[in-house]
């Protein structure tokens, strides 16, 4: 049709119209529309459309609830570090602080622990034990979070106020974030419990993904006298790393939104303070205590940008990550295409 | 092209002896009771149809069939009057000196062309001085240097397939093995690629003992000093390529040279 319409001169093949025309007795058995597909299609096309509004919808939902809070503090809320709902004073940073500096100190703890676990499940272990032990990894991800919660208070808490703490203070006491009183409960308590809840998920994303790297990479490595250590560091992690960074992010999503089990553990004080064993508070966990008793609405309008807060910072922390990935593709792709380059010359 | 006046294998100095190997796959006797002696600095080739045991058969030369789990190895396999399945022999350190090329070209995607010929090395945590010297040298060795010598900092499987073959050939090289097994080296390539593999091979067996199992046997007939033929796990005949493709003494070898089953 289009070199027909483009270059009329040319001598057309037989266009399509006059086929259907002539063809309709003739063909029409051929002819038809699938009309499940077409269904299939659509409904399809519409759960797609609606996650990309679910999303869009949410983040307007929560700029118009925050919008007194936002026109009465304005920039200065992300800053401010007082938090007195009484005398209407509300600044997020105690909250942000508390957030961010827990998740990434569990990611610090769970990371190690994780990627120890993959490199065993997926490379050492005997395979009779693989099942079992990857099967108890990933149930350790399918505990509810309020499990945990409980766990750490009855368990963890008295542990690391007794034993943990007391050592920490004896041995690194000089530091400061290892300085202050032994309560148990605190940063370093919700750290801890999220590290926990967070080590399943990354351990067997990671090992799924060692186990992706072709069979054919380990054996150059073996055949060419390495040790199994050397085969893990050279030949199989270096194709592992975006995966195994992909397995990060969700594991920092997931403390990121935690609720439950930090605020269990993490002492609700809305402080900034450099020492661990301080109480702190979280995002997420400021929401859950005060929303439900919020009267005034200056309140509810704060918290809600706590809300859009968390959101973001989801958000940021996510893209930085994702540009870490990125980035590692980005080389390869360079050499790739520097290569094509070279050889099309 | 075919030598004819070859001595038979045994009155050559022998690079491995092998005796009375047996290798299992979990209850599977893959090879059974395999004895025969790998003439030094010769190219010795393995034939055999498919699922004979071809490949089984190199991997107990350099201890990577007990990496498959359940496999099992019985028999002595012996090297410099050393049997590699002493309990004393480190597998790690046999497989330097017993180098091993694969049928599809494997160079590290991670690594680039100069890293890859590097890469036995490295794994072994050496830190060679003169590590240019090495590369080039290495990369000349298997005629690959002209061609990539300005693009070493690039990835190895940017490269075609012969020449990801010829730089998994030079990864070996750099190792400084005595052996080098090559199991089906060619099969991946085109004909071109092919044949310029055998021309560095012809070149290579003035210092190496090479062992290449190959499913064409034209190519055995091309290259080969010594042909060793595997039916069903069995060793049946093991000669000068001359003999096993003009005079076999077994009428299996003979059947299977001339095409009639296989
Ligand atoms: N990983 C394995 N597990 C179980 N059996 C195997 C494995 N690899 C090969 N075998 C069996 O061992 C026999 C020999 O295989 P192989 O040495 O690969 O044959 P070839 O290389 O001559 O084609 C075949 O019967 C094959 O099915
Ligand atoms: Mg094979």
């Amino acid at each position: 049709m289009k070199t027909a319409a483009n270059a009329p001169s040319t001598v057309d093949p037989p266009a399509p119209a006059s086929f259907a025309e002539k063809g309709r007795d003739k063909w029409g058995a051929l002819q038809g529309v699938h009309w499940g597909d077409k269904i299939f299609h659509y409904t399809t096309g519409t759960f797609a459309i609606l996650v990309l509004a679910l999303p869009l919808l949410m983040m307007v939902m929560l700029i118009a609830a925050s919008r007194l809070s936002i026109t009465n503090f304005g920039p200065a809320f992300l800053v401010d570090t007082q938090w007195d709902p009484v005398r209407e004073e509300f600044g997020a940073l105690p909250f942000i602080f508390g957030t961010v500096v827990s998740s990434l100190l569990a990611l610090l703890l769970a990371v190690p622990v994780s990627l120890g676990l993959a490199i065993f499940l997926s490379e050492l272990c005997p395979k009779k034990l693989r099942k079992p032990l990857g099967f108890f990894s990933e149930l350790l991800a399918a505990i509810p979070s309020v499990v945990y919660g409980f766990w750490g208070i009855f368990v963890m808490l008295p542990w690391l106020r007794d034993s943990v703490q007391p050592a920490l203070a004896r041995w690194f006491g000089f530091l400061p974030i290892f300085q202050g009183q032994a309560l148990g409960f605190g940063m370093l308590a919700a750290a801890m419990i999220l590290a926990i809840m967070i080590v399943p998920t990354i351990a067997s994303i990671s090992r799924d993904v060692l186990r992706a790297v072709p069979d054919t990479e380990r054996e150059a490595a073996i055949a060419l006298g390495a040790t199994p250590w050397e085969t893990i560091r050279h030949a199989v992690l270096p194709m592992a790393k975006s995966g195994i960074l992909g397995a990060v992010i969700l594991g920092l999503n997931r403390a990121l939104g935690e609720t439950m089990a930090v605020t269990m553990v993490i002492g609700n004080r809305p402080k900034i303070s450099a020492s661990l064993f301080d109480p702190s508070h979280s995002m997420a966990s400021v929401i859950a205590n005060e929303l439900i008793e919020a009267e005034k609405d200056i309140h509810v309008s704060s918290l809600s940008q706590i809300a859009l807060l968390l959101f973001g910072v989801a958000l940021v922390m996510n893209l930085g990550a994702r540009w870490l990935v990125s980035g590692v593709k980005r080389r390869a792709a360079k050499i790739t295409a520097s290569v094509k380059l070279e050889t099309s010359k | 092209m075919m030598q004819s006046n070859l001595p038979a294998p045994s009155q050559l100095p022998a690079r491995i002896v092998v005796e009375d190997l047996n290798a299992y796959f979990g209850g599977a006797h893959a090879l059974h009771h395999i004895t025969a002696q790998i003439p030094d600095k010769k190219l010795t080739a393995i034939i055999g149809p498919s699922g004979c045991g071809k490949s089984t058969f190199l991997r107990c030369l350099n201890r990577m069939h007990e990496l498959v789990a359940g496999a099992r190895v019985s028999g002595r396999v012996v090297m410099d009057d050393i049997d590699i399945y002493d309990k004393r022999v480190d597998p790690v350190r046999l497989r330097r000196r017993v180098g091993m090329v694969f049928q599809k070209p494997n160079p590290f995607p991670t690594m680039s062309i100069r890293e890859n010929v590097l890469a036995g090395l490295t794994l072994n945590g050496i830190r060679p001085k003169d590590a240019d010297a090495i590369v080039q040298h290495t990369l000349e060795r298997v005629a690959l240097w002209t061609e990539v010598k300005d693009k070493l900092h690039n990835s190895g499987t940017s490269l075609s397939g012969g020449q990801q073959q010829r730089l998994c050939i030079a990864r070996v090289l750099a190792v400084q093995p005595s052996v080098i097994l090559l199991d089906e080296p060619c099969s991946a390539l085109d004909p071109i690629a092919t044949a310029r593999i055998e021309e560095l091979f012809a070149e290579l067996k003035n210092e190496y003992t090479l062992v290449m199992v190959t499913h064409n046997m034209q190519q055995a007939a091309r290259v080969s000093d010594y042909t060793a033929f595997f039916y069903m796990g069995d060793l049946v005949e093991l000669d000068t390529t001359q003999r096993i493709f003009t005079n076999p003494k077994v009428s299996k070898t003979e059947e299977y040279v001339t095409g009639r089953f296989g």
